[in-house]
C-alpha cells in the first residue's frame, strides 16, 4: 500500500483542477483553500467526537450512560447539538463592546486551528514543515490568551471581565514552564521542526523522549500539567469556575458564537495532546500499523488522561494555582531544563 | 509611581447563586478578592410555616413541618410527633419506635450524602456529587416503598407511624446499607488524600470551640470543634439510648474536620439502623388517637438532633386542637449567623466562602422556615 501523504493528495487535487482548465494563479488559490477546508473539517469532526467521548467518559466515571438517544451510543448527539447551536438565536447585550465581543469567539476559534498547520499527523502528513514548528505553536497558541480578554471585556459584564483576566493571568503564568519543559525536548533533539523531533525518536520505544531518564519523565509531568491549565481544565479551570465566577469569559455567549468557544476549547485540548504526542511519545511512530492511526491512537489516550484529571480532581483556589505555577512549576522545570542541558553538552546521554 | 487608590466595595453572592444552595444572599464587602466582611441577608424562602400551623389541626401540621426541613423531612416529622406527644402523654408502640430510628438514621445518611456530593462540588469536583447522589437514590427508594414520597414524607403520625414497613424493607434496607458502606472508601479515596481537596479546606474557616458555643452552633460543626455535643446521647429522645454508637469528633474545627466528622456520622449512622433492624420487634406501629385530637393546655420545648445540629420545636396549647403558637428552630440558623464571625478579617478568598459555606451545610429552608 502506498503511504498516505499529504503532498499526494495535494498533487491530485492540483492535476483533478488542471484537468478543468483552470489556470495560475487561480489554481493554487484553489487548492489551498480546498486542502483549508478539509483540514478544517477533518478537526471538527474531532472537536465533535471529542465533546461526545468526554460526555462518555464523564458519564462512565460517574456511573450514569450519558447520550444514548441518537444512533449508538449517542454517537450524533454532538452534531445535533451543534445544529442546535447554530439554530439558537444570538443574543447580545446591548451593552457590549461590538467590534470586540464580535471578533473574541472568532479569534479563538481561528487560534485554535492555526497550530494544526504544522502539526505531523502522519509520516508526511503535515501541511507545512516550518523549522521553527514549534516556536510558532507556541506563538499562536497565545492568541487564545487575546480572544479570552476580548470575551472578558467586550461582554460588559464584571464576572466575564474577571473570567478573562484570570485565564490571562493563569495563562501567561503556565506559559513558562510549559516552553521551560518543551525545551528539554528541543535541547535533546537538536530542532525545532516537529518532523525532525519525531524522527529522532524514531526507531524502538526507547527513543521517546519520555524515556529519556530522568529529564523526559519530569518535562513530561511539568508539560502536562502546564497543559491542562492551557486548555482552562480542571483543576485549573478558574477561568470558568462557576461557583465562582457563574459562568466565566463565556457568560454572555450564545448560539454559535458559544458553540465556537466550546469547540475551541476541545480543539486546544487535543492540540495540546498532541504536541504532547508528538514531542514525548515518538509522534507517528509505531509498527505495523499505518503512522496517522498511531498517532491518532497516542493523542487520544492524551486526551483521556486530560478528561480524566477533569472527572477526578476538585479545583484549584486562584492564589494557590498562581502559587504553584511559581513557587513550583516554574523552578522545577529550569532547573530540569538546566541539567538535563548540561548532561547534554557534556554528552552523557543515550 | 503614586499611591494606588484602593477602596472596598460590596457584592451581593445571591440570592441566586450555584454555591448558596437555595435562596441565600450574602453581602459581602470585598478588599479586591479578600473578603472583609459577609453579612447573610435572609428570609427569601421564608413560607411563613409556624404562622399556618396555628390555623391547621395537630396532624394537619405534619406536612408543613415536611416543608420546613425538606432534605431530613423525616427529622421534622419526628421533631412535630414527638413535641405534640410529650405533651399529650401519648405512649409510642415499640415497633413504630425502631421504626422511626431506621428511618431518622437513613435520613441523615442521605443528607451527609448530599453534603458530600455538594462540598466536592463547590469545590470543583464533579463526580462525588454524582457518586453520592447514587447512594442515596438507595435510601430514597426505601422511603418511597415505605411511604410513598421521595423527598415530603409526611410518615410519622402522632402515636406511631402511618402505615408498617413494606414486607421485604428489612433485606433491602440492609443491603442498602452494605452498598453504603462498601463505596465508602470510593468517597474518602476520591478526596482524602487529595493534595487539592486538602488545600482548599485545610486551615480554612477554623472555629473555636467557645466561639461556636456561644453563637448556638450545633451539629457537626460543633462537633468538629472537639466539643462531643450530640443530643442523641446528651438529651436522649424516642430509644437512642439503647443503640451503640459512639459521637466522633475532631478538634481542628476547619473545613477539613467538618467534612471528617460527617463522613464519620454517616459509618455511625450505618451502625445505628443495623442494631435497630436487628432489634426490630412485630406489634402495633400505631397508638389511635382520638379523631378531635386535643392536648391539654400548656406549652413544651422539643429538641432533636438533626444532621444539621439542634432541631427544635416549641408548641403552646390552649387546648384547643390547633396550636396556638409553633416556633421552630433549626441548626442552619445559627451557623449561618456565626458564618460572618468565621470569615470576617481573615482574609479569605470568595473560593474559601464558598468551601465554608458548604462544610456549614447551610440549607434555606430551614434558616427562613
Amino acid at each position: 500500500m502506498e503511504r498516505l501523504e499529504l503532498k499526494h493528495i495535494f498533487s491530485w487535487l492540483h492535476d483533478l483542477l488542471v484537468s478543468t482548465g483552470l489556470g495560475e494563479p487561480w489554481l493554487s488559490v484553489v487548492t489551498y483553500l480546498m486542502l483549508g477546508a478539509m483540514m478544517f473539517g477533518a478537526l471538527s469532526v474531532i472537536a465533535l467526537f471529542l465533546v461526545w467521548w468526554e460526555r462518555k467518559i464523564s458519564a462512565h466515571v460517574q456511573q450514569r450512560f450519558g447520550p444514548m438517544r441518537n444512533g449508538w451510543h449517542g454517537w450524533y448527539q454532538t452534531i445535533m447539538d451543534a445544529i442546535k447551536l447554530l439554530q439558537k438565536e444570538d443574543v447580545r447585550v446591548t451593552n457590549r463592546d461590538k467590534f470586540v465581543f464580535f471578533w473574541a469567539p472568532v479569534i479563538c476559534f481561528v487560534a485554535a486551528f492555526l497550530a494544526y498547520i504544522v502539526i505531523p499527523f502522519g509520516d508526511g502528513l503535515i501541511v507545512a514543515d516550518f523549522n521553527i514548528g514549534i516556536l510558532y505553536i507556541m506563538a499562536v497558541t497565545t492568541f487564545t490568551i487575546i480572544s479570552l480578554l476580548m470575551a472578558g471585556w467586550g461582554s460588559n459584564n464584571k464576572y466575564a471581565l474577571l473570567g478573562g483576566m484570570r485565564s490571562a493571568a493563569q495563562m501567561v503564568s503556565y506559559e513558562i514552564p510549559m516552553v521551560a519543559s518543551i525545551l528539554v525536548v528541543i535541547v535533546y533533539s537538536g530542532s525545532l521542526s516537529m518532523v525532525d523531533i519525531v524522527e529522532s525518536q524514531s526507531g524502538m520505544i526507547f527513543n521517546w523522549f519520555i524515556f529519556k531518564l530522568p529529564f523526559g519523565p519530569i518535562a513530561f509531568i511539568t508539560y502536562i500539567i502546564a497543559a491542562t491549565a492551557e486548555a482552562n481544565r480542571v483543576p485549573f479551570d478558574l477561568p470558568e469556575a462557576e461557583h465562582e465566577l457563574v459562568a466565566g469569559f463565556n457568560i454572555e455567549y450564545s448560539g454559535m458564537k458559544f458553540a465556537m468557544f466550546f469547540l475551541a476549547e476541545f480543539v486546544n485540548m487535543f492540540t495540546v495532546s498532541a504536541i504532547a504526542v508528538t514531542l514525548f511519545f515518538g509522534g507517528w511512530n509505531g509498527w505495523l500499523l499505518p503512522s496517522w492511526l498511531w498517532f491518532l491512537g497516542k493523542t487520544l489516550l492524551v486526551v483521556l488522561l486530560l478528561m480524566l484529571f477533569r472527572w477526578s480532581y476538585p479545583r484549584l483556589r486562584v492564589d494557590q494555582l498562581m502559587e504553584f505555577a511559581w513557587k513550583f512549576l516554574v523552578p522545577l522545570t529550569f532547573a530540569n531544563l538546566l541539567v538535563g542541558a548540561a548532561f547534554k553538552y557534556l554528552g552523557w546521554y543515550w | 509611581m503614586g499611591d494606588l487608590r484602593t477602596e472596598e466595595f460590596v457584592v451581593n453572592m445571591g440570592p441566586v447563586h450555584p454555591s448558596t444552595h437555595g435562596v441565600c444572599r450574602l453581602m459581602l464587602t470585598m478588599n479586591g478578592e479578600q473578603i472583609v466582611d459577609a453579612e447573610p441577608v435572609i428570609g427569601y424562602l421564608h413560607r411563613a410555616i409556624e404562622k399556618i400551623c396555628e390555623n391547621r389541626t395537630y396532624p394537619q401540621c405534619i406536612p408543613m413541618m415536611d416543608r420546613f426541613e425538606y432534605v431530613t423531612a423525616m427529622s421534622t416529622n419526628e421533631l412535630f410527633c414527638l413535641a405534640t406527644e410529650r405533651l399529650a402523654e401519648v405512649e409510642v408502640p415499640e415497633r413504630a419506635e425502631y421504626i422511626r430510628v431506621i428511618m431518622l438514621e437513613l435520613n441523615r445518611i442521605a443528607s451527609h450524602l448530599i453534603f458530600y456530593g455538594t462540598t466536592a462540588m463547590d469545590c470543583g469536583a464533579l463526580t462525588p456529587f454524582l457518586w453520592g447522589l447514587r447512594e442515596r437514590e438507595l435510601i430514597i427508594d426505601l422511603f418511597e416503598e415505605t411511604c410513598g414520597q421521595r423527598l415530603t414524607y409526611n410518615y410519622f403520625r402522632i402515636g406511631g407511624v402511618a402505615n408498617d414497613l413494606p414486607i421485604d424493607f428489612v433485606p433491602k434496607c440492609r443491603s442498602a446499607l452494605d452498598v453504603i458502606e462498601g463505596k465508602m472508601s470510593d468517597y474518602t479515596g476520591i478526596l482524602n488524600n487529595n493534595p487539592i481537596w486538602l488545600a482548599r479546606l485545610k486551615g480554612i474557616g477554623t472555629a473555636e470551640a467557645d466561639h461556636a458555643l456561644a453563637w448556638g452552633v450545633t451539629g457537626p460543626v460543633l462537633r468538629a470543634c472537639g466539643v462531643a455535643h450530640d443530643l442523641r446521647k446528651d438529651d436522649p429522645y424516642s430509644i437512642y439510648d439503647r443503640f451503640d454508637f459512639e459521637v466522633p469528633i475532631a478538634q481542628e474545627g476547619d473545613c477539613y474536620a467538618r467534612y471528617l466528622v460527617r463522613l464519620e456520622e454517616i459509618r455511625q449512622s450505618i451502625k445505628i439502623v443495623r442494631q435497630a433492624l436487628d432489634g426490630l420487634p412485630e406489634g402495633e406501629t400505631r397508638t389511635k388517637i382520638k379523631a378531635n385530637f386535643k392536648p391539654p393546655a400548656g406549652e413544651i420545648y422539643t429538641r432533636i438532633e438533626n444532621s444539621r445540629g439542634e432541631m427544635g420545636i416549641y408548641i403552646q396549647s390552649n387546648g384547643d386542637k390547633k396550636p396556638l403558637r409553633v416556633k421552630l428552630r433549626g441548626g442552619s440558623y445559627n451557623q449561618l449567623q456565626f458564618l460572618p464571625e468565621i470569615v470576617r478579617g481573615k482574609g479569605y478568598l470568595i473560593a474559601d466562602l464558598v468551601a465554608i459555606f458548604a462544610t456549614f451545610d447551610v440549607i434555606l429552608p430551614e434558616v427562613d422556615r
